[in-house]
C-alpha cells in the first residue's frame, strides 16, 4: 500500500472542547436499536394476530378452546420476575460484587429456563397445531418466536457468566452485562404484550 | 484556548500510522477487512453490477414488449424477468448502493475515523452479497422466482407457485433484511456517538441527516417484509396457514405486511438521494444550502408521514372509501415537505452561481424528472384517479420517474462528484456530459410515453399485447428509450474503466466543497483523520480556515482525539448535543468472524431452501458458534 | 422567457396528444362512456391543468436559478430564502392540495354508491378467465358481459384462486377480486358500445390474456339478448353440429365445460352455452374462428402456455364437429 500524502487543507491544533462525563456505551445504544427493531417485529406479529382475529367468524376457531390461564400465568410472573435477579447482579457489579453478578446470572437464568420448560410441555399438550389454521399458525409462531428470543437469552446470559467467572468484568467495565441485561427485559417486557394478546384477551369477549 | 505544539505528522510517521491501519494483503485480508471504505467501495462495486444485470434483464423485456404478440420472451420467462428486475433494482441495488456510499463517506463527514460497529459493518456487506448470490443461484437451476417482485398471496403460496422458484424471494428477501437492518443500527449509532468534537447536530450535513432518517425509517419497517416474506416461506415450507383464505388465513394480511414495509422503503430510497442532491449542489451553486432547518426538518417529516400512506397502495383491493380516504390525505401532504427541499435547493442555485460541471447536470436532471415523479405521485394519491391509474402503465411510469429517475440520477451525480475521492481519480468531463445527456433523453423517451399507455389501458406485468389498440408505437418508442438510457449508463461505466487507467490524479478537494470528507488526501489514509477536526460550523471547510485539528489530551475522553489515537488505532466517543468528547472506542482489527457468521446464516438459508435439516442445522451452528465468539471478544477490551 | 413558452407549448402538445387518446378505438380511460370513468376523466383533466401548470412554473424557476449565473456576476439576489421556501413550498402546495382533496371527496362520493335497482351481475376471476353469472336470471356465460346503457349495473366480484382485477377503462375504474372477501363495482354505461376489459393484477403465467368485453346496449336489446340466453339453446341446425353435440358429451370436454340443456356440465373451465357468439378464444388469446377453435382445442398449450385447457388428441371428424356444434351456440 503506497503512502498517501498528508492533506492539502491547511490544518492547526487546537485544544478540544470540554469533555463530559462518559455516557452509556456504544454497544449498548446499539442494543437499543436492536431492540427497536426486534420490538418491531413483536408489534407485527400481535398486529397480524388482531387482524386475523377481526376477520374470523370465531377466534378461537371451531374445535379449539380458549388458552387455558391458569399455570401460563404462574411461569409468566416467573419470566418477568427473572428480570429482579438480573436488576441486582447489574447493581452488584456496578458496585464490584462479582459474587452477586455470578448469582444473579445464575438465578435468572434458571427462572428463564424454567419458562422455556414451561412452554415446551404447553406445546405438547395442545390439541391444535401450526398448519391447522390461521390461529395455530399465528399462536406457535407468536410463541415460538418469543421462546426463540428467550433461548438466545439464555446464551447470552452463559456467555456473560464465563465472562464473570473469567474476572473479565469489572465494576467500571461491565459492557456485556449492561448490554444483556438490557436485551433480557426487552424479552421479559414483550412477553406481557404476549401473553396479555393472545392469552388474555380471548376470555375478554 | 491555549494551543499544544503540534505539527502535522511528517511523512515517515504516516507510513507508521498506515501500517497500523492497513489491511493484510490479498485473499486474508479481502475477507477479514472491517475497513468501512473498503467495505463501502465493495457495496458500491457489487451493487453496480447488479445494476447492470438488472439493466440488461429490463432491455430484453423491451425487446420483448417493442412490437406486439413479439416471441423473444414466452409468459413464463418474461414473468421471471420482471420479478428479478423489480426485486434486484430495490433489494439489490438501490438499498444497498445508498447504504454503501454511506458506509465509505459518513465517517469522515462526520469526522471519525471508522463506524461505531466496524465488524458489524462487514457482516452486513457478506449477508448482502450473500443473499445476492443465493437469488441469482435461481438461474442456475432454471427457477427464477415468477410471482412478481411483490409476490401477492395467494398467487405466492404453494398451491399455486408450487416449484421452488419462489423461495429465493422469500429466503432471499427475509435475509437480505438482516444486512439493512445492521446498516441502519450501525448509522444510527455511528453518528450519535462519533462525531467530531463540536459537530452538534444543526451542524450534521444533510446526506448525514437523511441516512440517519433512511436508517430510522429501516428500523421501522423492515420487520414487516420480514414478515411478509418470511410467514409466506412459513406458509411454503411448513404448511402454516397466514395466508389460506380457507383456514382462516388473509390475502390482504400479505398486501398491509408487504406495504407498511413498502412504502417506507421507497422514501428509505428517496431521502438519501435528496440528501446526495443537497450535498452536491451547494457545491456547484458555490453557496451553502439555502433552508438548512427547512431540508432537515423535512426530512425528519417524510420520515414519519410515509408510515402512513401504505393502503395507498391497496386502493383497488375493495376497503371501504372512509378508510381509504385517510389514507389519499396523508399520501397528499407528503407531497409538502418534498416541495419544502424542492424550494430549497431552487433557492440555492437562485443564491448563488452554478458551474455545469457532472455532477451538477445529474442534479438538474434529478430535479426536472422528479418535479414529474412527485407530480404524478400526487395524482394517484387522489382516490378516484388511483382506480383508473393503478396498475396500468402509468404507475410504472410514476414509479420509474420516482425510483431510477429521482434516485438513480442523485447516484449518478454522487459517483461523479465522489468517485475522486474515493479512487484518487477525475472522471472525464465530456464522458460525463455525454453520459448525462443520454440518460436523461434516453430515460424520458422511456418512461414518458408510458404516462399515455396507462390512459390507454395498457395493464402492467403483461408479457406482449395485441396490435389494433394503438399501443404499438409507443411501446416501441419506450423501448427505444430505453436502449438509449442503457447506453448512457454504459458510458458512464467507460468513463470510470478509462478514469481508472489514464484518469487525472484528483487532488483532496477538486470541487471546492465545505464538508470534511474533502480534507482528506484522494484517496484518503485508512485512518481517515489523524487528528480529528473541531467543528465549529456546518461548512468546515468553507468557514474554517485553517481547519482546527485537535490535540490529544491524557485521560481517555481525550486521547483518542489527535495523533496518539490515531496511533493506537482508537477512535474518540462523543455524545450531548455539542458532542462533547467522552470516551475512547478501540477499533477492532480485521477479523473473519463476520464473513463466517454471514456464511453460516447463508448456509441456514440454504438448508431451509433445499429443505434439508442437516444442512439447516449446520448453518445454525457455524453461525452460533460465530456469534459466541464473537460475543466473548467484545465488550471488555 | 423563452424557456419558459417551450415548456407551455410542451403541455399543449401533451394535452392534445391525450386528449387523442380519447379517439383510439378500445381502451382508453380518457374516452368515457360509463359513469364513473367520466367522472374521473373530469377529474384528469383539472389535474393535468394544475400540474402542467405547477410543472411549467417550478421547472422555469430550475432554470432560470440554474443559468442566472451565467449571465453576469450577480450582484447578491434579493431572494429571501425563508419566503420562497415557505411560499413555494408550503403555501402553495398546501393550496393546491387542498383543492385535490376537496375533489377527491366529492369525486369519491359520487361514485360507487348503490343504485335502487341495479342490475346484478356475479364476475368470479379465474385462471385465466373471468366467469359471469346473472343472479336472478340464470344466464351463465363467460369474458363477456352484456349490459344495459343508462341502469345501475352492480358487479360483485370474487375469486377463489388468487387475487385479479376487474377493468374496463371506458367505463369505470377498477376494483380487484380477493380470496376470501366479496368486492362489489357498481357504475353505469352511458353509451351503446363494445368495451374492453382486462385483468389488471398479476395472477400468473397467463394474466395477459384475461381480457373480457362489456356490450352496452338499449334496454331493449339488452332484454331481448337476456331472454334468449336464459333459455338453453336450440337443437343445433346442421347435422355436422348436432354430430358434435353428441361428441361433445362423450368426449373429455363434458368433463371442464358445461352447455345447458345437455350433459355437459363441468366446471372447471367457462360455461360454454353461448359461445358462437363471443368474441375471441381463451379469454382474448385469439379471434374466435373455426380455425382458432381447431387449432385451441387441439393445442391449447401453443395458443395460450400454461392455461389449464390441456392440449387434446382428437380425430379429425371430432374436431370439425365439434366445432360446427360449439359456433353454433349462440
Amino acid at each position: 500500500m503506497t503512502a498517501t500524502a498528508p492533506p492539502m487543507v491547511p490544518t492547526v491544533p487546537v485544544a478540544p472542547p470540554a469533555a463530559r462525563s462518559r455516557g452509556r456505551d456504544i454497544g449498548w445504544w446499539g442494543m437499543v436499536v436492536v431492540i427497536a427493531t426486534e420490538g418491531t417485529i413483536f408489534l407485527g406479529l400481535l398486529s397480524t394476530y388482531f387482524f386475523l382475529r377481526a376477520s374470523a367468524p370465531r377466534w378461537p376457531p371451531a374445535g379449539i378452546e380458549l388458552p387455558e390461564l391458569p399455570l401460563i400465568s404462574v411461569f409468566s410472573v416467573v419470566l418477568i420476575a427473572s428480570s429482579i435477579p438480573i436488576f441486582w447482579a447489574e447493581a452488584g457489579i456496578r458496585a464490584g460484587r462479582q459474587a452477586t453478578l455470578r448469582i444473579g446470572l445464575l438465578i435468572s437464568f434458571i427462572m428463564g429456563a424454567a419458562f422455556l420448560g414451561h412452554q415446551a410441555y404447553e406445546y405438547s399438550k395442545l390439541t391444535f397445531g401450526w398448519t391447522d389454521n390461521a390461529y395455530g399458525s399465528i399462536f406457535f409462531v407468536t410463541t415460538g418466536l418469543h421462546g426463540l428470543h428467550v433461548l438466545v437469552g439464555l446464551l447470552m446470559n452463559l456467555v456473560v457468566q464465563a465472562k464473570a467467572w473469567s474476572r473479565k468484568l469489572s465494576s467500571d467495565r461491565h459492557v456485556s452485562m449492561q448490554v444483556f441485561s438490557l436485551y433480557w427485559h426487552f424479552v421479559d417486557g414483550v412477553w406481557v404484550f404476549v401473553f396479555a394478546s393472545l392469552y388474555l384477551s380471548p376470555h375478554l369477549r | 484556548m491555549a494551543t499544544t505544539d503540534v505539527r502535522p505528522e511528517p511523512l515517515e510517521a504516516r507510513e507508521e500510522l498506515e501500517e497500523i491501519w492497513e489491511d493484510d494483503p490479498g485473499v486474508p485480508g479481502f475477507f477479514s477487512t472491517v475497513d468501512h471504505k473498503r467495505i463501502g467501495k465493495r457495496y458500491i462495486y457489487t451493487c453496480f453490477i447488479f445494476f447492470f444485470v438488472g439493466g440488461l434483464i429490463a432491455l430484453v423485456m423491451r425487446a420483448q414488449l417493442a412490437g406486439p404478440e413479439n416471441t423473444v420472451l414466452s409468459a413464463q420467462a418474461y414473468n421471471s424477468l420482471f420479478t428479478v428486475h423489480g426485486t434486484t433494482m430495490i433489494f439489490l441495488f438501490n438499498t444497498p448502493v445508498l447504504a454503501g456510499f454511506a458506509n465509505y463517506l459518513l465517517p469522515m463527514m462526520i469526522g471519525t475515523r471508522d463506524m461505531a460497529f466496524p465488524r458489524l459493518n462487514a457482516f452486513s456487506y457478506w449477508i448482502f452479497l450473500f443473499a445476492g448470490v443465493f437469488f441469482y443461484s435461481s438461474f442456475l437451476i432454471g427457477s427464477p422466482p415468477d410471482g412478481g417482485w411483490f409476490a401477492y398471496t395467494p398467487l405466492t403460496t404453494k398451491p399455486f407457485s408450487p416449484g421452488v422458484n419462489m423461495e429465493f424471494w422469500g429466503l432471499g428477501v427475509a435475509f437480505v433484511g438482516i444486512s439493512t437492518t445492521v446498516g441502519a443500527v450501525n448509522f444510527i449509532v455511528t453518528t450519535f456517538k462519533l462525531r467530531a468534537p463540536g459537530m452538534s447536530l444543526n451542524r450534521l450535513p444533510i446526506f448525514v441527516w437523511s441516512m440517519l432518517v433512511f436508517s430510522f425509517m429501516v428500523i421501522f419497517a423492515v420487520p414487516a417484509v420480514t414478515l411478509a416474506a418470511g410467514l409466506l416461506e412459513l406458509d411454503r415450507l411448513f404448511g402454516t396457514a397466514f395466508f389460506a383464505p380457507g383456514a382462516g388465513g388473509s390475502t390482504l394480511l400479505y398486501q398491509h405486511l408487504f406495504w407498511f414495509w413498502g412504502h417506507p422503503e421507497v422514501y428509505i430510497l428517496f431521502v438519501p438521494a435528496t440528501g446526495m442532491i443537497s450535498a452536491i449542489i451547494p457545491v456547484f451553486a458555490r453557496r451553502p444550502l439555502a433552508g438548512y432547518l427547512w431540508v432537515a426538518a423535512s426530512l425528519v417529516a417524510i420520515g414519519f408521514m410515509s408510515f402512513g400512506v401504505w393502503v395507498h397502495h391497496m386502493f383497488a383491493t375493495g376497503m371501504p372509501a372512509l378508510a381509504l380516504s385517510f389514507f389519499a390525505a396523508v399520501s397528499l401532504l407528503i407531497a409538502i415537505p418534498s416541495g419544502v427541499q424542492f424550494f430549497a435547493w431552487i433557492a440555492t442555485m437562485w443564491q448563488g452561481r452554478v458551474r455545469f460541471s457532472t455532477p451538477m447536470l445529474f442534479a438538474l436532471g434529478f430535479l426536472l424528472v422528479f418535479l414529474l415523479g412527485g407530480i404524478t405521485g400526487v395524482m394517484v394519491a387522489v382516490l378516484p384517479f388511483d382506480w383508473q391509474a393503478t396498475d396500468s402503465y402509468f404507475i410504472v411510469a410514476h414509479l420509474h420517474y420516482v425510483l431510477n429517475g429521482a434516485v438513480v440520477f442523485p447516484i449518478f451525480a454522487a459517483l461523479y462528484f465522489w468517485l475522486p475521492k474515493i479512487t484518487g481519480r477525475m472522471l472525464g468531463e465530456r464522458l460525463g456530459r455525454a453520459s448525462f445527456w443520454t440518460m436523461f433523453i434516453g430515460f424520458n423517451l422511456a418512461f414518458f410515453p408510458m404516462h399515455i399507455l396507462g390512459f390507454l389501458g395498457m395493464p402492467r406485468r403483461v408479457y406482449t399485447y395485441s396490435s389494433g389498440l394503438g399501443w404499438d408505437s409507443l411501446n416501441l418508442l419506450v423501448s427505444v428509450g430505453a436502449f438509449a438510457f442503457a447506453f448512457g449508463v454504459l458510458l458512464t461505466l467507460i468513463n470510470f474503466a478509462v478514469s481508472m487507467r489514464r484518469g487525472a490524479l484528483a487532488p483532496d478537494n477538486p470541487w471546492g466543497a465545505d464538508t470534511l470528507e474533502w480534507a482528506t488526501s484522494s484517496p484518503p489514509p485508512d485512518f481517515n483523520f489523524e487528528a480529528v477536526p473541531v467543528v465549529a460550523s456546518r461548512h468546515p471547510l468553507w468557514d474554517q480556515q485553517p481547519l482546527p485539528v485537535a490535540v490529544s489530551g491524557d485521560d481517555d475522553a481525550t486521547r483518542a482525539l489527535g495523533v496518539p489515537g490515531a496511533r493506537e488505532h482508537t477512535t474518540p466517543v462523543t455524545g450531548g448535543l455539542r458532542a462533547a468528547p467522552e470516551a475512547t472506542m478501540h477499533i477492532p482489527e480485521p477479523t473473519v468472524l463476520p464473513c463466517i457468521l454471514a456464511a453460516g446464516l447463508a448456509v441456514f438459508v440454504t438448508g431451509l431452501l433445499v429443505q434439508a435439516v442437516v444442512v439447516g442445522v449446520a448453518g445454525l451452528v457455524l453461525g452460533g458458534l460465530g456469534l459466541v465468539w464473537w460475543a466473548w471478544r467484545t465488550g471488555e477490551q | 422567457m423563452s424557456r419558459m413558452r417551450h415548456a407551455a407549448a410542451f403541455a399543449w402538445v401533451l394535452a392534445a396528444v391525450l386528449a387523442l387518446t380519447a379517439c383510439s378505438d378500445n381502451t382508453s380511460a380518457l374516452d368515457a362512456h360509463g359513469s364513473e370513468a367520466r367522472h374521473i376523466a373530469g377529474l384528469w383533466w383539472l389535474m393535468f391543468g394544475l400540474a402542467a401548470g405547477v410543472y411549467v412554473v417550478v421547472a422555469g424557476f430550475i432554470l432560470v436559478a440554474a443559468f442566472r449565473g451565467r449571465r453576469r456576476e450577480p450582484s447578491g439576489s434579493r431572494l429571501r430564502p425563508n419566503t420562497f421556501i415557505a411560499v413555494g413550498g408550503v403555501v402553495v402546495p398546501t393550496l393546491i392540495l387542498l383543492v385535490l382533496a376537496v375533489v377527491t371527496v366529492t369525486t369519491t362520493g359520487a361514485l360507487r354508491k348503490a343504485g335502487s335497482d341495479p342490475l346484478r351481475i356475479e364476475v368470479t376471476g379465474e385462471r385465466w378467465w373471468w366467469s359471469v353469472r346473472y343472479t336472478g336470471r340464470a344466464i351463465v356465460t363467460a369474458n363477456e358481459l352484456h349490459v344495459p346503457v343508462g341502469q345501475q349495473v352492480q358487479i360483485g366480484l370474487d375469486s377463489d384462486n388468487v387475487v385479479h382485477s376487474f377493468w374496463v377503462p371506458e367505463l369505470a375504474g377498477k376494483v380487484d377480486t380477493i380470496p376470501g372477501q366479496h368486492n362489489v363495482l357498481r357504475f353505469t354505461a352511458e353509451k351503446a358500445g363494445t368495451y374492453l376489459g382486462v385483468c389488471a393484477e398479476f395472477c400468473g403465467i397467463q394474466h395477459t390474456h384475461m381480457g373480457f368485453r362489456v356490450i352496452a346496449e338499449s334496454p331493449g336489446t339488452f332484454e331481448r339478448w337476456a331472454t334468449a340466453h336464459a333459455s338453453p339453446p336450440r337443437q343445433p341446425a346442421s347435422e355436422l353440429a348436432a354430430q358434435g353435440q353428441v361428441r361433445f358429451q362423450a368426449l373429455p370436454c363434458a368433463g371442464c365445460h358445461t352447455v345447458r340443456g345437455t350433459e355437459a356440465r363441468g366446471t372447471v373451465g367457462p360455461d360454454l352455452t353461448d359461445f358462437g357468439s363471443r368474441a375471441t378464444i381463451g379469454a382474448g388469446a385469439v379471434e374466435n374462428t373455426p380455425e382458432n377453435l381447431g387449432r385451441w382445442m387441439q393445442h391449447a398449450q401453443s395458443v395460450k402456455p400454461g392455461a389449464l385447457m390441456p392440449n387434446l388428441t382428437l380425430s379429425d371428424n371430432d374436431v370439425r364437429a365439434v366445432v360446427a356444434y360449439l359456433e353454433s351456440l349462440r
